[in-house]
């Protein structure tokens, strides 16, 4: 058994190299609920909290690089929030302030629940996930990287590093329902990207499927009907069929959070809303 | 100030020399035969000590606060998720866990009963020796034919709160050497009922079983039942060693009973004028697997069923039923609060019925002084109903929502899912009737005792602080009375009469009366030792600040030089009234004195989601006599929040008997951005009846605030809600 | 000890503590208080939906529950223990304790630390700001009334101090 508190992203894919069966423990805020409610018994640990290379965060003029250690403290305003502001939305809705002093997208990414607030904005950015092992670096498109409930396409070994997503021009937005107005988990939740350069936009569904889900269809319906090229009012009975198809594309369970009738209803109506948001002024 | 810096050891704090840890195996099933448990594999883990179950109970094998029919541990059948089987005690917790899962036990699963009519239906097999149904009492008043021209139904439920007090269930024993007794450190309500129940299983005298206060992180009723004391002490004594027991917070759901799921149905009568006639009613309160205090709770629920109101006919049957839910029993407002969930919806139904506003149905309707309830009992207790109505009506509404709010301010918070155009907001009332302390002829009592001495008076008594201030009045109590300045608060122990529980808004009242009554004992006897050494006749002295004066001399004495050299040590024993138990008809004087309280919610909805802020709870209640105010309001914005929570989030989910949600994750509290604005009006008219004055104020500010909020929900809504607590989908589906 | 062997060092309150014999998934909070004597920090869900064991590590509010114990070398971790050291009851202990923001006192040390790390970070919190930093800090029995109310009072106390 051991702990080991790597200082450098070196340090720790070497240890993962000697023992690829060592958990990863990133801020804790799922890990150790875990270990203190004796669902799992950790017997090596890699503690990635000492390394600096994972809470960098890079701009390159049209992508922002976020490390996955960085906590969403620091997303919820400056920078981040200001290039993304979806990012600051959705971090801000993170449990506690203690909480987003610890979590990061690194443990969003890793634990993959379909409720982690993060993942419908990474999933609207259409955004790359950095992997790295030992001997190897590969970038995952989120869309492949999240593969079910709890389950994502890392391998054993590698070490998330980093989520990089476009600065998009246009507006954007996330909305998260819970039945407390704060500390809560997500009943549903929505993310809209408007692109007016590209003009498409994109839509992406927390908690409610199996894991995060992009609503092509409701996306490309809605691009063939406005011009999302121009800013533009959007009426009241588009952004409700709109919300509608949204709906369509989710794929919601009930449970003691929420019935599956009301997650499609309330995906409905946050995609309707984000999206006249979108075109208000 | 202890409780600021850190130091204030509550129960978990505890800690002995080489201590062991224990824990509990608990069933994973609502209702299963226990065919075989096999300890080996257990025991062969290192570090595990000793395991116990029901076979090592030396004496009594059941317990339980008015009925003894739950098992200390299970052997034949588990009734609910969550029943102990075995505890063991290791040397560290994850030992204790790992001993745990290695105890094997062949269940044959049995299907579960777990609706409360279902369970009295006549197919329906028993699933415990007592039957199905605790108790049954029916109210028979006037005329049970009576129609009146305005008739409104309604069918009502409740579901299963928590306490969810924060501090966790944890006790320390430390066994007598030679096993012939243990001394207990343990947070609890009552310390004499708990010892009574632990000793009777351990087959131990009271004397040999000593227990003292530790700190107590919340309780709500929770700390009323025995939760993990009895095994703490068994396996204190099977191992000579002192063990310490913590619940973690999902076993703390398992691990101590609920505030009853009710259903009601409920039929009122009234005159066109909006005048209350006659009231049917049909309840039914889910006791869960084992009776606790369901009969004393059911009792409350049908009494209080007229709510503050005038009523002379009535036809209610009230069921407390046995099922295999996990059993229920005190919480804050103690079977009141699902009855006024259901009058105040009722009451709602009717001013709409007649054409009336909420305030006017109400106010036609108040109860007073003398007014005689549907049991026969007539309301001798100070009962500003009306008032409490008209000063609750008179505090500002809060500001209309801004455009600009901040999000913080608007519903969803954070999660950005509302604007000012999609919120609706709503007003609603709710008024509330609660007795205070114990009803049905308990005699109940409390004891205090004081010592004064060189200008220290000393306090003993037994009277659990839970948060409520009693360790702040007690003191206050004895510097007015005395004179003194310094008062030094013994431990809080065994080792005095019983103070009776700290529940049913009675310390103050109690134990306040029991403090008062030693305080003025010793007084006297001080004037006496006074007047004796400076030959005044006594009865001309009084207490003035810290001195002693004579009324009609100059003669004046600080109480300091009075006491010096001298022990008064007076003992005092404070009993309220006798109560009479119910007959057939639900006839009697059961509940010693009343309090009554008014609430006016305004809420923000969002409609189309379903989601809801609590913008402002203004409330009058009548107190009696403030004694402390900032603590006074602290019961008052507390008791708020919990109704609040059992008004839109506050629920544990059940399915076929399974508990979905014991945790904090999914057991929402509110939250700081949860808590409403409350403005409270404090009622002062002294009641006659009550030592200093003053009524218990803990319970009835979570009672009427429920039905206030649903109420103004369906303000803004027009949906009906006849259950609480409101989901999302409730509104907006 | 039957459990394990791990041996570490922790930095708190700016004290150097060795842990002995300890099991690999002991959390902070456990460690603090069962095994460093400093049982301030309350351990009232064990995951990070109460606040009770809020503890200060290299400058940061979280929760001690979900740290573990054993990665939290080489970081400076202050606990409520710390506080009241020097001068006596901090501007926020006496609010606490003057405006009734205390009954059971459980969520007590937890909200202390909380507040206080707001307040070192915005000496002048709006009543929002206020309301948002101790959202993760459940108290069950004041309804929080009192407690923004002490909140208040210890920001008026620290200004006049420090003007």
């Amino acid at each position: 058994m051991s702990v080991v508190v790597p200082r450098t992203l070196t340090d720790a894919l070497r240890a993962m190299a000697a023992n690829p069966s060592a958990l990863l423990l990133q801020g804790g805020t799922d890990l150790m609920v875990e270990i203190n409610f004796n669902h799992r018994k950790p017997v090596d640990v890699i503690a990635l909290r000492k390394i600096h290379e994972l809470r960098a965060v890079k701009i390159d003029g049209e992508t922002i690089s976020i490390g996955a250690g960085l906590p969403y403290q620091e997303m919820e305003s400056g920078q981040i929030a200001e290039l993304v502001p979806a990012l600051g939305q959705a971090a801000r809705t993170v449990g506690s302030p203690q909480i987003r002093a610890a979590g990061s997208l690194g443990g969003n990414l890793g634990t993959c629940s379909p409720a982690g607030d993060g993942l419908p904005v990474l999933s609207a950015l259409d955004a790359m996930i950095n992997l790295r092992s030992a001997n190897a670096s590969r970038n995952v498109s989120i869309h492949e990287f999240m593969v079910g409930v709890k389950r994502n396409a890392k391998q054993p070994g590698e070490i998330i590093v980093s989520a990089t997503v476009p600065i998009v021009r246009g507006w954007q937005g996330f909305a998260k329902v819970g039945v407390r107005n704060a500390m809560v988990i997500s009943v549903a939740s929505c993310c809209l990207v408007v692109d007016r350069t590209k003009g498409s936009i994109a839509v992406a569904l927390g908690a409610v499927g199996p894991t995060v889900i992009r609503c092509r269809q409701a996306e490309q319906w809605l691009s063939t009907n406005v011009d999302l090229k121009q800013d533009a009012m959007i009426g009241a009975k588009l952004a409700k069929e709109f919300g509608e198809r949204v709906a369509n594309e989710a794929r919601p369970i009930d449970d003691h959070r929420g019935t599956a009738e009301y997650r499609r209803h309330a995906v409905a109506t946050l995609a309707s809303r984000l999206l006249q948001r979108s075109g208000a002024r | 100030m202890a409780k600021v810096t850190g130091q204030f050891e509550f129960s978990s704090d505890l800690h002995a020399e080489n201590m062991l840890w224990g824990a509990t195996l608990r069933s994973p099933h609502p209702y299963a035969r226990i065919a075989n448990i096999d300890l080996s594999a257990a025991y062969k883990i290192s570090g595990v000590e000793a395991i116990i179950t029901a076979e090592d109970v030396p004496g009594k094998k059941t317990y339980g606060l008015i009925s003894s029919d739950q098992p200390v541990f299970a052997s034949d059948f588990v009734r609910y998720m969550g029943e102990p089987i075995a505890a063991v005690a290791a040397d560290h917790p994850e030992t204790c866990r790992r001993a745990l899962a290695a105890i094997k036990i062949d269940y044959e699963v049995l299907q579960p009963v777990t609706d409360a009519e279902l369970a009295l239906s006549p197919s329906t097999k028993p699933i415990h020796p007592d039957g199905n149904l605790i108790r049954h009492q029916r109210i028979i008043a006037g005329d049970q034919n009576l129609q009146g021209e305005v008739v409104v139904e309604g069918v009502y439920e409740v579901g299963m709160q928590d306490q969810a007090f924060l501090g966790l269930e944890a006790a320390l024993a430390m066994p007598d050497p030679g096993g012939t007794g243990v001394e207990m450190w343990v947070a609890t309500q009552w310390l004499h009922e708990d010892r009574k129940q632990i000793a009777a299983c351990l087959g131990l005298a009271e004397s040999k079983v000593r227990l003292t206060l530790s700190g107590v992180g919340g309780a709500f009723g929770a700390r009323e039942d025995i939760s993990l004391q009895v095994h703490c002490a068994l396996l204190a004594l099977r191992t000579s060693r002192p063990i310490k027991m913590q619940y973690g917070r999902e076993e703390s759901f398992f691990g101590h009973v609920h505030r009853h799921p009710a259903k009601i149905y409920i039929r009122h009568h009234a005159s066109r004028t909006g005048v209350l006639q006659r009231i049917e009613a049909k309840m039914y309160f889910d006791g869960g697997a084992y009776a606790s205090t369901s009969s004393a709770v059911l009792i409350n629920g049908v009494t209080h069923i007229q709510g503050p109101y005038k009523c002379s006919n009535a036809t209610v049957d009230g069921y407390a039923v046995r099922t295999n839910n996990p059993p229920c029993g005190a919480m804050r407002g103690f079977g009141v609060v699902q009855a006024c969930y259901a009058h105040e919806s009722q009451m709602d139904k009717l001013a709409q019925a007649c054409n009336l506003s909420p305030v006017e149905i109400r106010l036609i309707n108040a109860m007073q002084t003398g007014d005689k309830l549907i049991t026969g009992q007539v309301v001798e207790s100070v009962a500003p109903v009306a008032r409490c109505i008209r000063e609750t009506d008179a505090i500002a509404m809060p500001a209309p929502l801004a455009l600009d709010a901040d999000p913080l301010e608007l519903v969803g918070g954070t999660g950005l899912t509302s604007l000012p155009e999609n919120i609706v907001r709503g007003v609603g009332w709710g008024v509330s009737i609660k007795n205070l302390m114990y009803s049905e002829s308990f005699d109940d009592f409390a004891v205090a005792r004081c010592q004064l001495s060189d200008g220290v008076a000393t306090l003993k008594y037994a009277t659990v602080e839970v948060g409520q201030g009693f360790v702040v009045l007690a003191p206050q109590i004895a510097r007015t009375i005395l004179g003194v300045d310094e008062v030094v608060l013994d431990t809080v122990d065994t080792g005095i009469g019983s103070a009776g529980s700290t529940s049913a808004s009675r310390q103050t009242w109690m134990s306040g009366g029991a403090v008062d009554g030693a305080c003025r004992l010793v007084r006297q006897r001080l004037f006496e030792h006074v007047g004796a050494k400076f030959n005044i006749d006594p009865m001309r002295l009084v207490v003035e600040d810290t001195d002693i004066v004579d009324m009609i001399g100059d003669f004046r004495i600080s109480v300091i030089e009075a006491s010096t050299g001298v022990v008064i040590d007076e003992t005092f024993e404070h009993h309220h009234r006798p109560t009479e138990e119910l007959d057939a008809n639900g006839q009697g004087n059961c509940h010693v004195a009343f309090a009554f309280v008014a609430h006016r919610a305004v809420v923000d909805v969002d409609v189309e989601l379903g989601l809801v802020k609590v913008i402002q709870i203004a409330t009058a209640q009548d107190v009696g006599r403030v004694l402390n105010p900032v603590a006074a309001l602290g019961q008052i914005e507390g008791g708020i929040a919990q109704g609040l929570g059992l008004a839109i989030m506050e629920e544990i989910v059940l399915e076929n008997g399974k508990m979905r949600n014991p945790s904090f994750t999914d057991y929402l509290l509110p939250t700081a951005l949860d808590a409403p604005k409350v403005v409270a009006v404090m009622i002062e008219e002294p009641e006659p009846q009550a030592p200093l004055g003053a009524k218990g104020i803990g319970e009835p500010p979570c009672i009427s605030v429920t039905p206030a909020i649903a109420a103004a929900i369906r303000d803004a809504t027009g949906k009906e809600l006849p259950r609480v607590p409101i989901r999302p989908q409730d509104i907006c589906l | 000890m039957s459990i394990d062997n791990e041996i570490y060092s922790l930095t708190v309150n700016g004290e150097l503590h060795q842990v002995k014999d300890a099991w690999i998934g002991e959390s902070l909070l456990y460690v603090l208080r069962e095994r460093l004597g400093l049982p301030g920090a309350k351990g009232a869900c064990e995951q990070g939906e109460c606040g009770s064991c809020t503890v200060i590590i290299d400058g940061q509010a979280v929760c001690s529950c979900l740290v573990m114990a054993a990665t939290a070398i080489d970081s400076e971790i202050t606990t409520v223990e710390s506080l009241a050291e020097k001068y006596g009851l901090t501007a926020v202990q006496d609010a606490f304790i003057t405006e009734g923001g205390v009954q059971c006192g459980f969520c007590t040390p937890g909200l202390i630390v909380a507040i206080e790390h707001l307040l070192n970070k915005n000496a002048e919190p709006s009543e929002l700001e206020i309301k948002e930093a101790i959202s993760g800090n459940i108290c069950r029995c004041t309804g929080y009334g009192r407690i923004f109310e002490a909140v208040t009072t210890a920001v008026a106390t620290r200004k006049a101090t420090q003007s």
